[in-house]
């Protein structure tokens, strides 16, 4: 019997430790905190001291970077290995990867990278996702990407390709609300619409962010997902239009580059929260 | 073939160790350790964790053509003695 | 198909002379070339930062944009085999010693060393270290048949280059000023409990604890310590060792030595 996603449905951090002192310090707006798997796969030392301290007030959602679910090629086996190892050593709520590949052959290549959406990929990426979730004895999330370019063999729309592997699979989806809105600028498509496509029932966990802005090839805006800025408005006006059509769900603010002092961050927290509870509210009446 | 070390003087060198190391106020903390080893140096902690994997993209556009020439501005030029030989260059490759 | 495709994307990540894969489009524009640059800067920029943030003071000896310079190249023709990212760089010392840029700085390579084996020692497996009340109750006339276990975090860095007072004004430790780059040091590197210590040992050390850590026995230690520096004071030096928690545990035995 697989384990089940179980965080809260409440506001967490991507935690950076710089914050380990106030997070675990005292009372804050979070009920959560998530780590990338592959910065606790070393023997010991502060960083499972951390996590050890974490897990003693927090849930925890382990979030991989480097599986490479998007690579054609076999997952890597020593790679799956080492993130059963995590996940039995701190038993998390929720493990959670990206609909992307980041290594290639023996090399890792650090980046989040595209691929086509095609039956050929859908199959492949199915059979990854089984893969896993045996391996890990749990059920995995898949997180919807931020891109910067497109593919002449797509044939399937992302959130219809995200629908299909979950139905397979039985996968959780881990909804990015930022990554939504990056993907819709940067296609010239339109967010509303790709929610609207979007299995809401089938997700688990929420991820917003901030992004940048660079300009393309035509000098028209590109959003960057660099996750090192506030969440921007329009994202929140998204989030709040998921939450009231799901009801509150487990939302992670993730802060990864030019990571502020930790008030900053919790004040994202808390304005998560507001929404949650309202929308709990709205649902009790 | 190692130097020869006689039983007495190691049964002396380690009762001169314990003697050190045994008072009980030092023990094992950082005085300690300076006392016996030297200056101790805990640098910045942060910087040994090393780097950690991220899920974002970055900002910062590496804008490094191929044709460079670069002069080390770094703390190199203050450590040099004054018999020190000249700049650091990058040859462009 | 897309494996073919998958490989093409790949190698002209890390080759920016390669041209965007014909596969790859934009609404608003073919070929989408800034588009593909954005996550050549990903991958790029992304593995020269890992290597700034474990090589700090290596970055500030030779100044952001010649380290910058150094970084990409051995990014382009090193790429991580790992996925965790804090084992990065472990080959960026041997690639700067062969740098003919750097090559003025002779201690630079060392400086990385060094810096290398912090992060090593910072992940290092957890032990508790014995304290030096663990050895009292040995019998002084048997201590030299001692063998101990080091700390899992223990490492060595020896060099022909001032290397721990370089890293140490390099770290904010210690006033920059002129240094000779002829003057050997050794620099020990543990963690005892989760913070990383950096080490000068005295004369002699360096030998006395890598033969410790080959499994020799204390007389055979200070022997070879001895054979390498005259002026090594054993006395001093097994403070160190058993007053800085470097080790845990250790036997008596009188069992050949394995190096004589």
């Amino acid at each position: 019997m697989q384990q089940h996603s179980t965080l809260p449905r409440t506001a967490g951090v991507g935690f950076k430790s710089e914050h380990f002192a106030d997070i675990v310090g005292g009372d804050q707006p979070i009920g959560f905190v998530e780590i990338h798997a592959e910065n606790y796969m070393g023997d010991g030392g502060a960083p499972h001291a951390q996590l050890r301290a974490l897990c003693e007030r927090y849930a925890l959602s382990v979030h991989g970077v480097g599986l490479s679910i998007g690579s054609m090629a076999p997952l890597d086996r020593d790679h799956l290995a080492r993130l059963k190892r995590l996940c039995d050593r701190y038993d998390p709520a929720s493990f959670s990867e990206h609909l992307a590949w980041s290594s290639h052959g023996e090399v890792y290549l650090n980046d989040l990278l595209p691929l086509p959406y095609t039956d050929e990929t859908l199959g492949r990426i199915v059979g990854h996702v089984d893969q896993v979730q045996h391996a890990l004895n749990r059920e995995m999330l898949l997180e919807n990407p931020s891109t910067y370019l497109q593919f002449t063999e797509s044939t399937i729309p992302e959130s219809e390709f995200l629908a299909e592997i979950s139905r397979r699979t039985g996968c959780g989806l881990l909804l990015d609300v930022n990554n939504v809105f990056v993907q819709a600028k940067n296609h010239g498509t339109s967010a509303e619409a790709y929610l609207s496509s979007f299995p809401l029932d089938r997700v688990r966990e929420i991820h917003l962010g901030g992004h940048d802005e660079q300009t393309d090839d035509t000098g028209a805006p590109l959003l960057i997902d660099s996750h090192g800025a506030p969440v921007a408005d329009p994202v929140w006006a998204l989030y709040e239009r998921v939450i009231s059509a799901t009801g509150p769900l487990p939302t992670l603010i993730e802060w990864d580059n030019d990571v502020p002092a930790w008030p900053v961050l919790a004040a994202e927290a808390r304005a998560a929260k507001a929404i949650l509870d309202r929308a709990a509210r709205q649902r009790a009446a | 073939m190692n130097a020869k070390i006689t039983a007495a003087a190691l049964a002396g060198s380690f009762a001169a160790a314990l003697a050190v190391t045994a008072t009980p106020a030092l023990a094992q903390d950082k005085a300690n350790m300076e006392k016996c080893y030297g200056v101790s140096l805990a640098g910045k902690n942060d910087c040994a964790a090393g780097p950690g994997t991220t899920c974002a993209g970055t900002s910062k556009v590496d804008y490094q053509g191929n044709a460079w020439k670069y002069v080390a501005k770094g703390t190199c030029v203050s450590m040099k003695t004054p018999k020190g030989t000249g700049s650091l260059s990058v040859i462009k490759s | 198909m897309f494996a073919p495709l998958q490989n093409d994307f790949a190698a002209a990540l890390l080759d920016a002379h390669k041209a965007v894969p014909d596969a790859l489009t934009a609404h608003n524009a073919n070929p989408p070339v800034k588009r593909f640059a954005v996550y050549r800067n990903n991958v790029i920029v992304g593995l020269v930062n890992a290597l700034r943030t474990r090589f700090p003071a290596t970055e500030k000896i030779v100044g952001a944009d010649f380290f910058f310079a150094m970084a990409r190249l051995f990014v382009a023709a090193h790429p991580p085999r790992s996925k965790i990212l804090s084992a990065y760089g472990e080959d960026f010392p041997d690639f700067i010693a062969t740098f003919e840029p750097a090559a003025e700085l002779p201690y630079l390579p060392d400086v990385a060393r060094l810096e290398a084996a912090r992060t090593r020692a910072y992940h290092a497996a957890d032990a508790e270290p014995l304290s030096p009340q663990d050895f009292g109750a040995l019998d002084p006339a048997q201590i030299g048949n001692l063998r101990v276990t080091l700390h899992p975090s223990l490492q060595i860095v020896r060099s022909r280059h001032p290397v721990v007072t370089i890293w140490a004004m390099n770290a904010g430790d210690m006033a920059l000023g002129p240094v000779d780059e002829n003057r050997a040091e050794d620099a020990l590197v543990s963690r005892p409990g989760f913070d990383v210590l950096v080490r000068q040992l005295p004369p002699g050390g360096a030998a006395f604890l890598l033969a410790l850590a080959r499994g020799e026995a204390l007389a055979s230690a200070a022997g070879a310590a001895l054979d390498e520096a005259s002026d090594f004071d054993l006395a001093a030096n097994l403070a160190g060792l058993i007053g800085s928690g470097a080790t845990t545990s250790f036997t008596l035995s009188d069992q050949k030595d394995p190096v004589s």
